[in-house]
């Protein structure tokens, strides 16, 4: 079993790995998300540390697919989101535990440390440290689409034709919401789950006439909503936020029954070579000054103590105008996804993608 | 002497053989094994045919399959009637610079990445595009024209793709085809239909087939164009089996798929190898 | 009688130049006619204009007395064959010769038996369905000729299309065409750059050079008696001597070449005065070697030397001798009746031939 995983490898992922393979002990190989390592942070920590970093920018399930393909080789650090941590973790094995004594607990804001250890823990050991947090909502051209307030608004007829959003977890999860159901509660249960499922399942398809294009990328929702092609969509809130510095009618939009928040995380993947570097990585982008810096380029906050003072006033405000109290209490947060949920969306996605 | 030459004939075949085995054979056999196994809980699996009975019973996906080979077929014909007078052209009507010149031009859109390429389209195609202003402009339209996200824009990006590989084939063998034979055709009594018919086709048919088969798998094996001209439920198989790999992490599932893309495809190409009367060997010597 | 073909001051220009210029012509039915000249002479542009692959700038093309000018090339009553034959490679050899019938739309019965006809007639039956490359470099040349004779046009045109055969099979060519020529007895069009296939089979042979015609007439009177210095050294070998005339005499005339020889010819009626430049070509054939100089004594001219060279080539043998005092050698055929097989390098002779044999031109462009 275990050989043919490796062999495949090769066939699958050899030409995703470009350039992961030579290691040695001060190179930190990272894969992680656009945005999260700027170059000038990457300058300053070799300045500093004499380790080098060769960046590999990826998303969830690519990062997964990866280290899954390598059996947790090639990288000597990884930023899943901390719900696809223990699954993929108990399924194949590809993280190795943090040794939290080389971590400085105090760089980070406790309550999220907390959070994401707990979700992080598979068989008594702490995988994950958070980093970046953010949530998914809605992004609405708030002069065209002023009645969109959630999820299910996107069906409305008064934005038909003119609303996107992706085929990908994240939307079934939010109409479920906006529907009313709780598809969190139902994760340790895959018959609730399913049933969950099938009724968003139905919602999609009822609505599948109103959506122009489910988009596929972030450039091209950008695109999408720049030129008023679309005037409402889920997307992620810096997405909205960058947005709204062009064009100031559009904005993202907390849905009323909650955004999705979303924590990505620092791993070490099982057959990293380089820790002490992914170590000094962690602890020297989670100085208030460097996480400042990487929130201007992401455009997200992290779990760093005291970086709030390093941000930009005007992503503050937008931050602040977006989320209003209520809604951060609001926000729900995603709990570890148990393995073989996949396969249950999946079948959903597909239906509704080929449903006419 | 004789074991000399032998040697130096495995030292040739060597580097072949191993191209072949490791990233060809191993992986293909590799990702057969993988296909057979079936997930019976958190990492335990077993030998099964399960993944392959999936594909047959869930209509979704063979329709999907059924779908991508007929759109495929589909845009390897228009490609063929597109590149042929384009070929002939550039082999047979014009000469020296002109013909080079031609011939660099049919290559230029590849020597950007296809991502660019495919964004290139979209902004042509999409509502608020170049076309869509054209018609408006010109009073052909009232409104803004949504030309993106359907079949035919699929369409013109796979052909748009397409057409180096089939033009390439096409301009070697009519290049073989010397002027006097057609020449022939005509002073014998033979009208332009009836010399294309019986001469110029019968002639350029190892370049057509081998466009054919090459142009179908490249649309059968594409990502990027279907996914991002495609419409709302413009399903394309590859992207069946890249979500089963990537997305929903069932590789046994996805490797089915792979495997039978393969497997079928094979068959189609074989089938229209047998329709054409042509033999592979024919058609790539 | 309308000729087969006739041509009236039939023009090509490619931009400014004229390949082919102002040139008249007619071919009588039933004839061979063969226009030789170098490459790039006109001679091909002359053919695709009669076949319809190109417009002449002027003039006029006749086939049985009527223009064909507006008439599309698979519409015209005459056929090609071309230099490379041009059989269809796809196709064996009963469609090979089938296709213009078809293409007539005739029934499918008579087109077999027409083929039929055609492949005993080229004296290759039951070879129908054989493939193009199977046959031999002879037996392709009589099926692409079959395959324009079954179309019974008015005029075959023949483009070189013995170029590509090696010597001896070309050899055996030249007589076979002419006999399938009189086999079908259709009026042949024949180009070539090779004068030796021109000679033997044409009746009458039209000369070209720079899109003119130079000379037409029979292959007797080309070659004995050529109008211009062009056709004098294009048409069979000759020696050639370039000097000034030195005295005149009617049609006799004396030429001083710079070399300081004297040699005596004949103007046969071309206008060269006293003092002029003038070239003299005299065919090696006409030379007489001799080992005294008694022998000679009938011809006036006369030159005593040694051997340089023997050239032996059977029948055609020739040798170069190298007159007493003088530079140039000439060429001489050696006769072999065996009276000079003991010949060898250095041998003196004389050689002499009479002055009518010396044909003379005005020094010109050639």
């Amino acid at each position: 079993m275990k050989k043919h995983s490796i062999a495949l490898s090769a066939s699958v992922t050899f030409a995703l790995l470009a350039g992961g393979s030579a290691a040695h002990a001060d190179t930190l190989r990272l894969l992680t998300w656009g945005g999260y390592a700027p170059e000038d942070v990457v300058a300053k920590f070799e300045a500093e540390t004499g380790h080098t970093v060769e960046v590999t920018k990826s998303n969830n399930e690519e990062m997964i697919a990866k280290l899954r393909a390598t059996g947790g080789g090639g990288f000597d650090l990884a930023q899943p989101s901390q719900d696809r941590i223990a699954g993929p973790q108990e399924e194949f094995g590809i993280y190795k535990p943090m040794d939290m004594s080389k971590i400085d607990a105090a760089l980070f804001i406790p309550s999220m440390m907390e959070a994401t250890k707990g979700n992080t823990t598979v068989g008594g050991d702490v995988y994950g440290v958070p980093h970046v947090w953010g949530t998914s909502g809605l992004v609405v051209d708030t002069a065209m689409a002023p009645m969109v307030k959630d999820y299910t608004d996107l069906c409305s007829a008064d934005v038909a034709g003119k609303v996107s959003y992706r085929l990908k977890r994240p939307t079934l999860i939010g109409f479920a919401f906006s529907m009313g159901l709780d598809p969190f509660a139902a994760y340790g249960d895959e018959a609730a789950y399913a049933d969950v499922m099938s009724q968003v399942e139905a919602k999609l398809i009822e609505c599948k006439p109103g959506v122009k294009t489910y988009w596929g990328g972030g450039d091209e929702l950008m695109g999408l909503l720049r030129s008023g092609e679309v005037v409402a969509s889920m997307a992620w809130d810096t997405g909205g936020w960058k947005l709204n510095a062009d064009k100031p009618d559009i904005t993202f939009v907390a849905p009323a029954s909650g955004a999705l928040g979303w924590v990505d995380t620092f791993v070490l993947p099982a057959k990293g070579k380089a820790d002490d570097a992914a170590y000094a990585w962690i602890n020297f982008v989670m100085q208030p000054e460097v996480a400042a810096m990487i929130t201007a380029a992401a455009g997200n906050f992290t779990a760093s103590q005291g970086a709030d003072e390093f941000a930009a006033a005007d992503l503050k405000a937008k931050y602040q105008n977006s989320f209003p109290q209520a809604a951060i209490d609001n926000i729900k947060w995603y709990p570890p996804v148990p393995a073989g949920l996949e396969a249950i969306e999946g079948g959903v996605l597909d239906r509704v993608k080929a449903a006419k | 002497m004789r074991t000399e030459s032998k040697l130096g004939l495995a030292l040739l075949l060597t580097p072949l053989l191993l191209w072949l085995a490791l990233l060809i054979f191993i992986p293909q056999v590799d990702v057969f094994l993988v296909s057979l196994r079936e997930r019976i809980g958190v990492g335990q699996y077993q030998t099964s045919l399960a993944n392959y009975l999936t594909f047959f019973n869930e209509p979704l996906y063979l329709w999907t399959f059924l779908r991508t080979a007929m759109m495929s077929i589909v845009a390897t014909l228009i490609t063929l009637l597109i590149a042929f007078p384009v070929s002939y052209y550039i082999a047979k009507m014009i000469k020296g610079r002109m013909q080079s010149a031609l011939f660099l031009l049919c290559l230029v859109p590849f020597w950007v990445s296809e991502l660019v390429r495919t964004f290139g389209w979209m902004i042509l195609l999409r509502e608020t595009g170049v076309f869509s202003n054209i018609l408006q402009f010109v009073g052909l339209a009232s409104g803004p024209v949504e030309m993106l996200y359907n079949d035919g824009a699929i369409m013109v990006g796979l052909v748009y793709t397409s057409m180096l590989f089939m033009v390439v084939p096409l301009v070697t063998t009519l290049e073989s085809l010397p002027d006097e034979v057609v020449e022939a055709g005509y002073d014998l009594g033979g009208n332009g239909l009836s010399v294309l018919r019986e001469i110029i086709v019968p002639h350029a048919m190892p370049g057509i087939v081998s466009g054919c088969i090459v142009v179908f798998m490249l649309s059968l094996g594409n990502y990027l164009t279907p996914t991002m001209l495609g419409g709302k439920e413009s399903l394309w198989f590859t992207e069946l089996i890249y979500s089963q790999f990537i997305v929903r992490f069932n590789w046994e599932l996805g490797a089915a798929f792979g495997f039978l893309l393969l497997m079928l495809s094979s068959v189609i190409v074989w089938g229209m190898l047998k329709l054409t009367g042509q033999s592979l060997e024919k058609t790539m010597g | 009688m309308t000729p087969d073909l006739e041509c009236t001051h039939l023009t090509k220009r490619f931009g400014d130049t004229a390949a082919v210029d102002s040139v008249s012509f007619s071919v009588p039915p039933g004839s061979f006619f063969s226009i030789l000249g170098p490459s790039g002479c006109g001679k091909t542009t002359i053919m695709r204009m009669i076949a319809g692959f190109l417009e002449p700038s002027e003039g006029d093309i006749q086939i049985k007395g009527k223009s064909v000018l507006s008439v599309a090339p698979n519409k015209r009553p005459v056929n090609m064959v071309f230099q490379h034959l041009a059989l269809f490679p796809m196709m064996n050899i009963a469609d090979n010769i089938g296709y213009g019938l078809r293409r007539a739309g005739l029934p499918k019965t008579e087109i077999d038996q027409k083929v039929g006809e055609a492949l005993e007639r080229i004296g290759l039956p039951g070879i129908g369905l054989r493939k193009v490359d199977e046959l031999s470099g002879g037996q392709k040349q009589r099926v692409a000729i079959a395959r324009c004779m079954v179309l019974e046009p008015d005029v075959l045109l023949l483009d070189e299309p013995l170029g590509a055969l090696d010597l001896k099979l070309r050899e055996h060519m030249k007589i076979e065409l002419k006999s399938l020529q009189s086999a079908f007895d259709t009026t042949f069009v024949y180009i070539t750059h090779d004068q030796s296939e021109a000679l033997v089979m044409s009746d009458n042979i039209a000369v070209m050079n720079n899109g003119r015609f130079e000379q037409m007439g029979s292959a007797r009177e080309l070659y004995y008696r050529p109008d211009t210095a062009f056709v004098a050294g294009f048409v069979g070998d000759t020696n050639r001597w370039r000097g000034r005339i030195s005295k005149k005499d009617g049609q006799n005339i004396e030429l001083q070449t710079e070399s300081g020889m004297m040699l005596r010819g004949a103007t046969h009626g071309r206008p060269l005065a006293l003092g002029e430049q003038a070239d003299m070509f005299v065919r090696p054939e006409a030379i007489r070697i001799a080992h005294s100089k008694d022998d000679l004594a009938v011809f006036d001219n006369q030159i005593s030397g040694q051997v340089t060279s023997l050239l032996f080539n059977g029948a055609a043998s020739r040798v170069l001798v190298r007159g007493e005092g003088l530079q140039d050698e000439i060429e001489v055929n050696l006769p072999q009746s065996g009276e000079f097989a003991s010949l060898n390098k250095g041998s003196d002779v004389h050689i002499g031939w009479s002055s009518d044999q010396g044909n003379c031109f005005a020094a010109g462009t050639v």
